[in-house]
């Protein structure tokens, strides 16, 4: 636990544990800062951005670890560095653009200028004007640099962290986990585009749906009805030993549908008269070895690796105040992929965004539960769909990622 | 009239029929506006000026505006609302090689809840290419170039 907040929290975890969620979690301003300070600036690992956005020395891109805005840069060395975007003078984002190329960082307020490695090297009138005003003669260069997040690349994939404690980045993974990204970014990328989709919620009942396997083949018709992820194929539900992490798959071309309620007709999401005039949609081809068609992977507290058939994702989660959000998407095929493969991802990826046919109805259910609660803080979420624990296990029929996710936040936040 | 003006008023009505078609939720009129193999994609700025790919929405062909009409009507789940749409400043870009012509027109999306409320919901250029077809304008390609990366919730009516 961070001991870098002073917030006084009136706030007490049911006894019956993570399979009950006060509502509070979701409305209290007092946790929200507290979040701020023990999850996105404590003992946590936080995705920041992709190696492949940022390939030449100089080049960099801006990002949020919570309320926080960063800076990603690749230095003179080719080394990774991430810095907080603000100016150690007077306080001024230094970099507003969302990506770009410098050979170092010049406030625009009194032109104060820091190197790639967040050291300050020039002040505007450091000696004033014919001797008179300037800095004082023992103004101490060296502590007035950049503030500087400790940095660890796995896979292409950039993270940093506030925290001089937390473990090591593939140990705060896990190897589970950690297969998990080698086996997406097992070679090199190339970006097919991001947007960002932004909520009516409090961030975590979104990362709640993420971790929901319960609700996709149920809200989303068109995972269901054609077929490309039912709770009847074969699957997984893997939960880090912390909680925080989950892994779901299934394989679509494994599967036994008869006898479960997709064939009785009484899901909304099953309609076997829905047809497509053009298919193409979701023509997909098998891409990975082990036959996973679908697999999603939520990283604690707010990163989601993707792969809904061939359309290759990581979603990173930002929280916007108590009560908003803003969900950025990062979508990307393979450097070697072929034109065919590459228009099937950009077919597939239909399926996905804000205007997903899969996925839309995501940004808008949190939004359904956030008007609902806000006079209710003592009222509680129910989860206990697969048990009340957080085991490994084959069903998808859970909320046990749900109440991992739960566990890591307790743990963190020491409620 | 001349036969510039004359041409780009002859889009600036099949714009209106564009626009009326989808804010008076006409929708299954929305794919004939368009050639059989028509494209019609939504994108953002910032996409579009770095040279990638992917849309928010991407049709290629009649068929798959039809499943995305189908979808918004039997398919996906949203809260009911309406568009408003605000276009101006057509212009001719060029005459296109394969035929047709290229034209920029300026759009805005008034987005109106069940509940009443009201946000400016996209505002961006149409990056269209018209072919005459049997003495009748008809959109080879549309591309809605939004000005912003960030969708409000969801995007389910076409733009």
């Amino acid at each position: 636990m961070s001991k870098t907040t002073t917030t006084e929290l009136t706030f007490h975890w049911p006894a019956l544990g993570v399979s009950r969620v006060p509502y509070q979690v979701f409305t209290d301003p007092a946790l929200y800062a507290c979040e701020q300070a023990r999850i996105f600036r404590g003992d946590v690992w936080h995705w920041v951005g992709l190696e492949v956005e940022t390939p030449a020395p100089g080049d960099f891109t801006t990002q949020w670890i919570g309320d926080t805005p960063v800076i990603m840069i690749r230095d003179t060395q080719g080394v990774m560095k991430v810095f907080v975007n603000r100016c150690a003078h007077r306080g001024a984002m230094l970099c507003v653009d969302q990506r770009g190329q410098t050979k170092q960082f010049t406030c625009v307020y009194h032109n104060w200028s820091f190197d790639l490695d967040g050291r300050l090297r020039g002040v505007a009138f450091r000696h004033g004007v014919r001797n008179q005003g300037g800095l004082p003669p023992d103004f101490d260069f060296a502590a007035h640099g950049l503030q500087r997040l400790r940095v660890e690349v796995l896979h292409g994939l950039v993270f940093a962290t506030f925290s001089a404690h937390v473990v090591p980045l593939a140990d705060w993974f896990g190897p589970r986990m950690t297969a998990h990204i080698a086996r997406i970014f097992q070679r090199p990328i190339r970006l097919l585009g991001s947007y960002s989709q932004f909520m009516h919620n409090n961030w975590k009942l979104y990362m709640e749906n993420v971790k929901d396997t319960y609700h996709a083949s149920i809200l989303h018709l068109f995972l269901t009805t054609f077929g490309l992820n039912r709770l009847s194929m074969e699957g997984g539900l893997e939960t880090s030993p912390c909680g925080g992490h989950h892994l779901s798959w299934s394989k679509r071309t494994a599967e036994q549908m008869a006898g479960t309620e997709y064939t009785q007709g009484t899901l909304r999401a099953m309609q076997q008269d829905f047809r497509l005039a053009d298919p193409r949609v979701v023509q997909t081809w098998p891409e990975f070895p082990d036959g996973v068609t679908n697999a999603i992977q939520g990283i604690f507290p707010n990163f989601v690796v993707q792969q809904i058939q061939n359309s290759l994702a990581v979603r990173l989660m930002v929280p916007r105040g108590v009560d908003a959000c803003e969900l950025h998407w990062v979508l990307f095929g393979y450097a070697d992929d072929t034109p065919e493969q590459t228009e099937m991802r950009l077919l597939q990826s239909n399926l996905v965004g804000p205007a997903g046919l899969v996925s839309m109805e995501d940004g808008m259910i949190g939004s359904w539960i956030q008007r609902t609660i806000a006079q209710d803080p003592d009222q509680t979420a129910v989860l206990e769909m697969g048990g009340r624990a957080i085991p490994s296990h084959g069903s998808r029929v859970s909320e046990a990622s749900v109440r991992g996710f739960w566990q890591a936040y307790r743990t963190v936040m020491d409620v | 009239m001349a036969p510039y003006d004359e041409l780009i008023h002859r889009v600036e009505r099949r714009t209106a029929d564009y626009i009326g078609c989808i804010d008076d939720g006409a929708l299954e009129r929305w794919p004939a506006l368009f050639m059989e193999d028509g494209l019609y994609r939504i994108v953002t700025r910032e996409n579009h000026a770095r040279g990638l790919p992917a849309s928010l929405l991407y049709c290629r062909g009649q068929g798959m505006m039809h499943d995305r009409v189908a979808a918004l009507r039997r398919a996906n789940i949203y809260e009911p609302h309406v568009y408003r749409h605000l276009v101006a400043g057509t212009r001719l870009i060029r005459e296109e090689p394969a035929g047709g012509w290229r034209f920029s027109t300026n759009f805005q999306v008034i987005r109106t809840m069940h509940t009443g409320e009201m946000v400016v919901f996209a505002v961006g250029v149409y990056d269209d290419v018209l072919v005459e077809r049997e003495g009748v304008l008809v959109f080879a390609e549309k591309t809605v170039v939004c000005d912003s990366s960030r969708i409000d919730t969801l995007l389910v009516i076409p733009l």
